[in-house]
């Protein structure tokens, strides 16, 4: 079990011919995801270079597939459109990884998605989601990588030396990374790992993916990541003070960062008092959330929160 | 992006909503034909502002109220001779290049108006306080209740009925509340139409009656824009009021190669892929004792040559005492890093300590390239993981 996507999840990309597109299509196609094809307006009836069928619409490409996940590589002033048409086209889970997307499309593109409800969406500006497969010789089997992660520092609960496995949720793409690593590298494993973006208006929010975790039998623990700019991170906490029946360790990026500069994501800049990284760390911590004040020790924390030691 | 505030007056006027009459000047001569012309028009007060984004400006003398042409010369000789030092400048100061000449008009009461994103609720927001003119985030944290909040809706904006509750909250009435509610709603348009994401009128400004406006009359007196960068593509108008002089000339360069650089005051210069890891190793040489000099996020797919350009922009910096390179690949492939650093060595030099952890995609190949280029890079460390990389750079640049 996982969240979101596992196994037999069928995906498509959208934007599969761009060159971003393309590059990624392939790493998940050969970490193992089910891949089954993907969209280019005008490009309709050709293949990719791993044979998958290239659609027009999402709609065509949904019913020559049975795709009920999309990953979304379209330029940034077509991303929020996108959304919109995978979403219409009745995909279940939409994964944008685009960076760049106007906030003012976002915010019409998650107002008219209110009008899907079965429909989930993850980013943009985000790396993805992943539930790792379990190492077959050199390859993984059974997994899904929607996204522009690498596999292959991921760990399957079987080939996990602690037999247990954590999610981890984080508003940051290659922080993200170094979590995994450093979990991995203790013989924790991951059961999905969902990188929400940095943007300041997206899909899934820390509470959302919490949510999922706390229900999922597979996770037994939950990392999260949080950055300065917003009040998310206080929401998820407060939420799992009264929730959450799992270990949480967490850590917020910035807490060096200047006020009022943007630092690098579009989400990432401190705004009134409560608003710093100091102020977050505070309250995740009286919320029972074990805290890291390094992220260096992203991987320990969560180790001792689990009893690992 | 930010604007100055004669382009802010300029987008409100171009939208309908009534400013005070200004001009732009960049000479004395100009300030004193705009502040005669605008006294000819019948203004009695006229302001002279300094147009920087750095605030602190009316302490260091570069807003001044007066009330002629000859004052506003003397007004324009000293801001445009001298550099605007506030806590909000470098040391040295900033030239001022521009001044805004405007009427001062007569206050009966002022308000403050923005919309801006709210996050939490996924959309723009109509913020309203009749205590305007002072800094707003200080009235939300002593009195929260005299701040009204009006979400608008994310598809449709601002319905003419919460322009007038609004309106109504800040005990306005009769014509001037009209006058209000009209101003709200263009401003929520001009929000859209220009992908802002604020835009703030502090003061709006009640002015006290006169023959012609027995209830008064609603202006805008000073406006603030930011604009949402991601959307500048489609704001060529708004994008070419961008002025670069108010920018960090290194940060602007950076920006030319695709790579996000925010200069700080520290003396370990640090690249790094990802904003997020790029925060948390600045956070983490803090926590091992040192500084760090700048944020630098190179992103997932910069060529080879943009990382050469950042090792260059971090070295050109006279502060930067150590370099910490922290890559976990993932777009980001780690042997083009391993290129770079050996083309930085050759073009640049690395005469300070270099600390170099990698991780990720293609990390074996660029240990190789390391390795191999070890002769060039006489002050090169390689670091196991994150916390002993921040040691690392921190024990040196102590040494």
């Amino acid at each position: 079990m996982s969240i979101l996507i596992d196994g037999n999840t069928r995906v498509i990309c959208q934007g599969i011919t761009g060159s971003a597109g393309a590059f990624h299509t392939k790493g998940c196609f050969e970490y193992g995801t089910r891949m089954v094809g993907g969209t280019t307006p005008g490009k309709g009836g050709q293949k990719d270079a791993n044979g998958l069928p290239i659609f027009d619409t999402v709609d065509q490409a949904v019913r020559g597939t049975g795709a009920t996940a999309s990953m979304i590589f379209v330029p940034p002033p077509f991303a929020a459109d996108a959304i919109l048409e995978a979403a219409d086209a009745g995909i279940r889970t939409i994964i944008a990884i685009t960076e760049g997307v106007p906030v003012q499309d976002m915010v019409r593109a998650r107002a008219r998605l209110a009008g899907y409800p079965g429909t989930i969406l993850v980013g943009p500006n985000c790396p993805g989601v992943i539930t790792p497969g379990y190492r077959v010789g050199d390859r993984f089997e059974g997994g899904c990588k929607i996204g522009i992660m690498p596999g292959y520092i991921h760990t399957h609960r079987r080939d996990a030396k602690t037999g247990k496995a954590v999610g981890i949720v984080s508003r940051s793409g290659t922080l993200t990374y170094e979590a995994v690593w450093q979990c991995s590298v203790r013989g924790i494993g991951q059961s999905t790992c969902v990188g929400i973006g940095g943007d300041p208006v997206k899909g899934l929010d820390f509470l959302d993916v919490l949510e999922m975790f706390n229900a999922d039998p597979q996770t037994d623990g939950v990392i999260m990541i949080g950055e300065i700019g917003g009040s998310a991170e206080v929401d998820a906490a407060r939420w799992i003070k009264d929730n959450m029946t799992k270990p949480v360790a967490g850590f917020i990026a910035g807490r060096t960062a200047p006020k009022g500069k943007r630092m690098g994501h579009a989400g990432a800049i401190i705004g009134g008092a409560d608003d710093t990284a100091e102020a977050k760390l505070k309250v995740m911590a009286e919320c029972g959330i074990r805290v890291s004040m390094s992220p260096a020790d992203l991987g320990q924390t969560m180790a001792t929160a689990l009893g690992l030691g | 992006m930010k604007i100055h505030e004669y382009q802010a007056r300029q987008l409100l006027q171009d939208a309908s909503i009534a400013v005070p009459p200004s001009r732009m000047v960049q000479t004395v001569a100009e300030a004193h034909a705009a502040a005669s012309e605008i006294l000819a028009g019948g203004a009695k007060l006229l302001v002279v502002k300094a147009q920087v984004h750095a605030g602190g400006r009316g302490k260091a003398g570069f807003v001044k109220v007066l009330k002629t042409a000859d004052e506003a010369r003397s007004a324009a000789e000293f801001m445009l001779g001298n550099r605007m030092v506030s806590p909000q400048t470098p040391p040295e100061g900033l030239e001022v290049k521009r001044l805004l000449v405007a009427e001062a008009v007569d206050i009966a009461k002022e308000y403050y108006l923005a919309i801006t994103l709210d996050r939490a609720k996924r959309t723009n927001t109509l913020i309203a306080s009749a205590e305007g003119g002072v800094e707003i985030e200080h009235v939300a944290e002593t009195r929260p209740d005299a701040i009204i909040r009006q979400p608008l809706d994310p598809v449709s904006g601002l319905a003419p009925f919460q322009a007038r509750a609004v309106g109504m909250k800040l005990g306005l009435t009769g014509k001037p509340l009209a006058q209000a509610v009209d101003l709200m709603m263009r401003m929520a348009a001009l929000l859209t139409k220009t992908d802002a994401s604020m835009v703030e009128v502090n003061p709006l400004v009640l002015t006290p009656p006169d023959a012609a406006n027995p209830e008064g009359r609603i202006v805008a007196v000073d406006a603030k824009f930011n604009f949402d960068d991601n959307a500048l593509f489609r704001q060529k108008a708004i994008a070419a009021m961008f002025d670069p002089t108010e920018e960090n000339p290194a940060e602007l360069r950076a920006q030319e190669f695709g790579l996000s650089y925010v200069a700080l005051d520290g003396t370990i210069g640090c690249l790094v892929n990802g904003a997020g890891l790029a925060m948390s190793t600045m956070d983490i040489i803090k926590l091992e004792g040192g500084e760090p000099a700048n944020f630098l996020d190179v992103g997932g797919s910069a060529t080879e040559e943009a990382v050469s350009e950042a090792f260059r922009i971090i070295l050109s910096d006279s502060r930067v005492k150590g370099v910490l390179v922290n890559i976990f690949g993932g777009i980001m492939q780690c042997d083009r890093i391993a290129r770079a650093i050996v083309g930085a060595a050759k073009s640049v030099g690395f005469k300070v300590p270099l600390v170099v952890r990698l991780e990720g995609t293609n990390v074996a190949e660029a240990r190789r390239i390391l390795d191999a280029a070890k002769g060039e890079l006489p002050t090169m460390q390689a670091a196991g993981d994150l916390g002993d990389a921040a040691r690392r750079i921190v024990a040196a640049t102590k040494a």
